[in-house]
């Protein structure tokens, strides 16, 4: 295969779906652009496959650097190629939108997620973390209204946020080190956190894998997108910037504590929030917190089970979201108190969302299953105890809690009386493959170890490996019947969850509004004072060089002689303190 | 005398009069004829011939310090004028004359359609004296020659600018203040020269830089200085002088403002470097303090307020007038630095916001003439309406933001580097300060052009829409891919600007 593609050998995929989001934005015709956003997906993996050996290619002179566009190696590959696939199911699944902004910026935002993925040093990542940034807010707008436009501004400004840090930490450590490189083929832990550069570094990261405290633009954007941009987005940012930790930060310790309070903090949020979609997304922040931890670990064995985590996370993340996406599609809700009993109405959609939890929760033969007990594995070999119980705990606690409780709701449990028809063929066909994919990966493990960074023989289906797991399967089982039990679920009222995003919502937004009102009174206050000072001196002029006054907005030519004045007594008084 | 390239050698002897003389006299010509579109062909007939020896001199300049001294009428300097022809004004001259030529062709449907047609002609003629101006104070060697040439190109300018965008009264108001303005920058240089005149006895600019050199600490001299600063300096828009600019751009005809923006305050620049680094000394304490101590906060401050108050206007080409004001804070701050890497920066950024503003104005142009559109408001769907004019506007805009793989990062990428190379770290944050301020009026401009449905009519009387014409297209995709092409292979450019700063820096002693 790689021999009759070879021409293509070296081509950035990356391009190929950028230059197709560019395409889509300029073509009004719906079909055409359907069938871009498509091919772009196909085009970019056959690009993938057609590079026979790893290898830097796409090296751009630019000035007096040398950027390395397209460092092929074992690490990038595994994440370029989920998201090509998942850009691929995007393609199908949005096929009966009809947003010309949705589907440029989907493809564009993917496109710069696999840029980043692929850059061999720091200024070319950079440039394609900052154009996720801006590629994958329009998903965020195109809902339009007010809600989704705020949330859209937060989303945005913390994302540019992380790319700013990102930026300063490679210029720091490019004053430390002298090398904007991101690492040669086939390295890890390429910075370290001895100094600020690390840190920045880190921090700008953190913001992307939505690390404590850093995490809140996650649960707080993702359910305002649209039904689509939900499904986009759940794919690309979070695991480009696990791909980046993995890279950069591979065996610091710290990644290890910050990924259990990742695993185990959202469970609360997940239970009360009555918005499934936000449920997803402290999900979401669950699983982030278990690749967290593997790169933390940084063994190969751990690296293998972050990479192979990503890459089934970004599948049944996807299926996720697209079944929530076509019950917000047909019922025009997605709260857990107005929906129920919709297996009826969309039997085949609830058949994939079951699925979607069986992978989350890792049932054996499920995707999610041989890519987590990669990572437990790694933790119990480092013999880190309490490590490994908390992420047991954390399987138990938020991933089934979460998984069964979306299902459960949308297509089960008490019947709400919604009578809809089945989600459209686009989406079905998206969500089957998806679905087939999750399963596919569960059966034949060894396609999916053979991507991973490392050779591996691990073979994940041992007894002990399946009874664990159907314990915790069970376990998570029995938490959820007795909250059900309990009438903690479902919550009676809506209410909104404050997270630890209030921080910017309530209290930046004040501080922004302030802000704006106090530079406004500053800026008049500045300007009457102005004009009063040169009122007298400018009047007479301003008469003489503006007949009719239509430039009486403008400055007087006679202030410019002022300031010719002024600044000829600067420079005179400069020189004369001068030495010769 | 080096050797010809390609043009004859006889000519090639002339070349640095044939530039400026070519278009003075072709405008005495212009001015005679009435058909607008013979004027138009003698104007760009001189544009090309500029251009011819023009490159001609710039490959005979790519030698180690090598220098083109042409004697006009045959006086020997220092007492006859001398034209002078160095890396750094042969790069300028090269700049200004291809700039020149691609405006011209703009010009043609442009100025067709915003200038009275028995004016064009006399319009033509009054560009041609502004080109040979400006060709001239790039061109001479001789002190008093260049306020010449200043005020020759600024008459020029005055009278084009007068002419104003579809009759519009606001730019004879513009003009006015602009010819006021310019008219005392003009007088304070002639002052500077005439200290410097008392203080040395001649005025040559290679025997001033000798004669100043033996008397060290003439205070004199450094009142000269002063006044030739400042009075350059109004004329490079150097913030806070630059308060003549945005009008005059707003409200001139579209094609002198594509013209003037990518020439005529970097001619002023240019001369601002001969006389700091060649004529007066970079070593001596006077030149450096100034350069450190006000030029240097100026051009920071011009490239921060300039940038907020593009944030705030309505008219498109305003706000590209302030930007212009900001960007040449960029050049200017390349400049303070005193450094060889600081000026190469400058330099860079010189040549390469000639592109890019050179590319958005005459975008600005086409939608206006297509159109009638001014206001960014009005900007609205345009992408969809002119695709392709709208994709030239972006690219230039991106190149004005900085973005990688555009010229415009890499002048920044060199200013940045100038500037941590002489730790002045607070000039790096400023630097990325304007920068993000540009990003967002550039966003400004770009969301309202593609993020809307196309127009259905235009504001041209009667909501009559016209096609883009091919020497409009034409002129501004060869601006918008060079843009793109220098940002991926900037060593021409960067080339250029070095050996620039370096014949700058050697220049005073030769």
């Amino acid at each position: 295969m790689a021999d009759t593609l070879s021409f293509l050998s070296g081509f950035n995929p990356a391009f190929a779906l950028i230059v197709g989001g560019l395409i889509t934005l300029a073509l009004p015709n719906h079909a055409a652009r359907k069938a871009i956003m498509i091919a772009a997906p196909i085009l970019g993996l056959v690009a993938w496959f057609a590079v026979s050996e790893p290898g830097i290619y796409g090296l751009v002179e630019l000035g007096p650097l040398t950027l390395e566009t397209f460092r092929f190696d074992n690490l990038s590959r595994v994440w370029a190629l989920v998201f090509l696939i998942a850009s691929f199911l995007n393609g199908i699944y949005s096929i009966h939108d009809r947003s010309r902004w949705s589907d440029a910026a989907s493809l564009v935002y993917a496109g710069s997620a696999v840029g980043a993925v692929f850059a061999g040093d720091l200024i070319t990542l950079f440039f394609f973390w900052e154009l996720t940034a801006l590629a994958s807010a329009p998903l965020i707008f195109a809902v339009g209204g007010a809600v989704s436009r705020r949330a859209g501004l937060r989303y945005l400004a913390l994302q540019v946020l992380s790319g700013v840090l990102l930026l300063g930490g490679a210029a720091l450590w490019y004053g430390q080190t002298g090398s904007w490189s991101f690492g040669g083929l086939g390295e890890t832990s390429v910075f370290d956190l001895s100094g600020p550069a690390g840190w920045m570094l880190l921090a700008g990261i953190g913001i992307k894998a939505a690390f404590p405290l850093m995490h809140m633009w996650l649960p707080d954007a993702y359910p305002k997108a649209s039904a689509f941009g939900a499904v986009v987005l759940s794919a690309f940012t979070t695991k480009m910037a696990i791909y980046a930790l993995a890279r950069g930060f591979a065996g610091e310790e710290i990644l290890i504590t910050i990924g259990l309070v990742m695993a185990v903090f959202p469970v609360f949020y997940a239970i009360v929030s009555n918005d499934l979609r936000q449920t997803l997304a402290y999900a979401l922040i669950n699983q982030l917190g278990f690749m967290t931890v593997a790169v933390g670990v940084g063994s190969e064995l751990a690296l293998n089970g972050a990479a192979a985590n990503a890459f089934v996370g970004v599948l049944y993340m996807a299926l996720f979201f697209m079944v929530m996406g076509a019950v917000l599609k047909r019922t025009g809700t997605v709260k857990a108190t107005e929906l129920g009993g919709l297996f009826k109405s969309m039997p085949i959609s609830g058949l994939f969302a079951v699925i979607a939890g069986a992978s989350v929760i890792g049932v054996p033969l499920f995707s999610g299953f041989v890519a987590k007990t990669l990572i437990l594995s790694a933790v119990h070999y480092e013999h880190l105890t309490i490590a490994y119980f908390v992420l047991i705990f954390a399987s138990a606690g938020v991933m089934e809690l979460t998984a069964l409780k979306v299902p459960y709701f949308a297509f089960f449990g008490e019947d709400r009386g919604h009578r809809v028809a089945e989600a459209s063929t686009g989406q079905l066909v998206a969500m089957g493959i998806t679905a087939f994919l999750c399963l596919y990966v569960g059966v034949n493990y060894q396609a999916l170890y053979d991507l991973l960074p490392f050779a591996t023989d691990y073979k994940p289906y041992k007894l002990e490996s399946v009874v664990g797991q159907l314990q915790i399967v069970g376990a998570g089982l029995l938490a959820f019947a007795l909250l059900l039990w309990m009438k903690l679920f479902p919550l009676k009222a809506d209410r909104t969850v404050i997270d630890a995003d209030w921080i910017y919502r309530y209290f930046g937004d004040a501080v922004a509004r302030w802000g704006t009102a106090m530079a406004r009174i500053v800026v008049q206050w500045s300007e009457g004072l102005l004009g009063a000072g040169f009122q007298g001196l400018g009047r007479k002029l301003h008469n003489l060089f503006s007949p009719g006054g239509t430039l009486s907005r403008d400055f007087p030519s006679g202030l410019m002689a002022l300031w010719t004045a002024i600044l000829l007594a600067g420079v005179l008084l400069v020189a004369y303190f001068s030495p010769a | 005398m080096t050797d010809a390239y390609f043009l004859p050698a006889a000519i090639v002897a002339h070349a640095p009069a044939l530039l400026v003389a070519v278009p003075l006299i072709l405008s005495t010509v212009a001015a005679a004829i009435p058909s607008g579109r013979a004027a138009w062909g003698l104007a760009f007939v001189s544009a090309m011939v500029a251009l011819l020896c023009a490159i001609e001199l710039f490959l005979g300049t790519r030698g180690e310090y090598a220098i083109i001294s042409y004697a006009m009428g045959g006086w020997e300097p220092p007492y006859g004028i001398e034209f002078r022809i160095d890396g750094l004004n042969a790069a300028l001259l090269l700049l200004l004359s291809s700039t020149g030529l691609l405006a011209l062709l703009f010009a043609l449907p442009s100025v067709a359609d915003e200038i009275d047609k028995r004016k064009q002609s006399l319009f033509y003629a009054a560009f041609l004296l502004c080109f040979a101006g400006l060709s001239g104070v790039a061109a001479t060697g001789d002190a008093f020659n260049l306020f010449v040439f200043l005020e020759i190109s600024s008459i020029g300018t005055y009278a084009i600018i007068a002419m104003g965008h579809q009759n519009d009264r606001r730019a004879l108001t513009a003009s006015f203040n602009y010819l006021v303005m310019g008219t005392i920058g003009a007088t304070f240089f002639v002052i500077g020269i005439g200290f410097l005149y008392m203080a040395t006895g001649t005025l040559n600019m290679a025997d001033i830089a000798q004669t100043i050199a033996a008397q060290p600490g003439n205070r004199v001299v450094e009142v000269g200085f002063a006044f030739i600063l400042v009075g350059v300096g109004l004329k490079a828009a150097l913030f806070p002088l630059h308060l003549w600019l945005p009008n005059a751009y707003a409200f001139a005809p579209n094609f002198v403002t594509t013209f003037l923006a990518a020439t005529a305050t970097k001619v002023a620049f240019y001369v601002i470097i001969r006389f700091s680094f060649d004529v007066f000394s970079i070593d001596s304490g006077f030149v450096q303090n100034t350069l450190t101590y006000v030029v240097t906060p100026l051009a920071i401050s011009g490239m921060i307020v300039a940038s907020l108050q593009a944030l705030f206007q309505s008219d498109a080409r305003r706000l590209l007038a302030y930007s212009s004001v900001a960007q040449v804070g960029y050049m200017l701050l390349g400049l303070g630095m005193a450094t060889a890497a600081g000026v190469a920066a400058g330099s860079l950024h010189l040549l390469n916001h000639a592109l890019m503003k050179g590319a958005l104005f005459m975008a600005l142009g086409a939608f206006a003439y297509c159109y009638g559109v001014r206001r960014i408001d009005d900007l609205k769907g345009l992408g969809q309406a002119m695709p392709f004019t709208s994709a030239a506007f972006t690219i230039g805009a991106l190149s004005l933001i900085g973005v990688p793989f555009t010229a415009g990062f890499v002048s920044k990428f060199y200013l940045i580097q100038a500037a941590l190379d002489n730790d002045w770290w607070w000039a790096v944050v400023a630097i990325l300060a304007a920068s993000v301020l540009a990003v967002f009026y550039c966003y400004r401009m770009l969301v309202t052009i593609w993020v809307n449905p196309a127009p259905t009519e235009g504001l041209l009387p009667n909501g009559h829409i016209r096609k883009v014409p091919l020497l409009i297209t034409v002129p501004l995709w060869v601006l918008a891919l060079a843009n793109l092409y220098f940002g991926t292979n900037a060593g021409f450019m960067v080339d250029m600007a070095q050996t620039a700063a370096q014949a700058a820096i050697n220049g005073g002693v030769s």
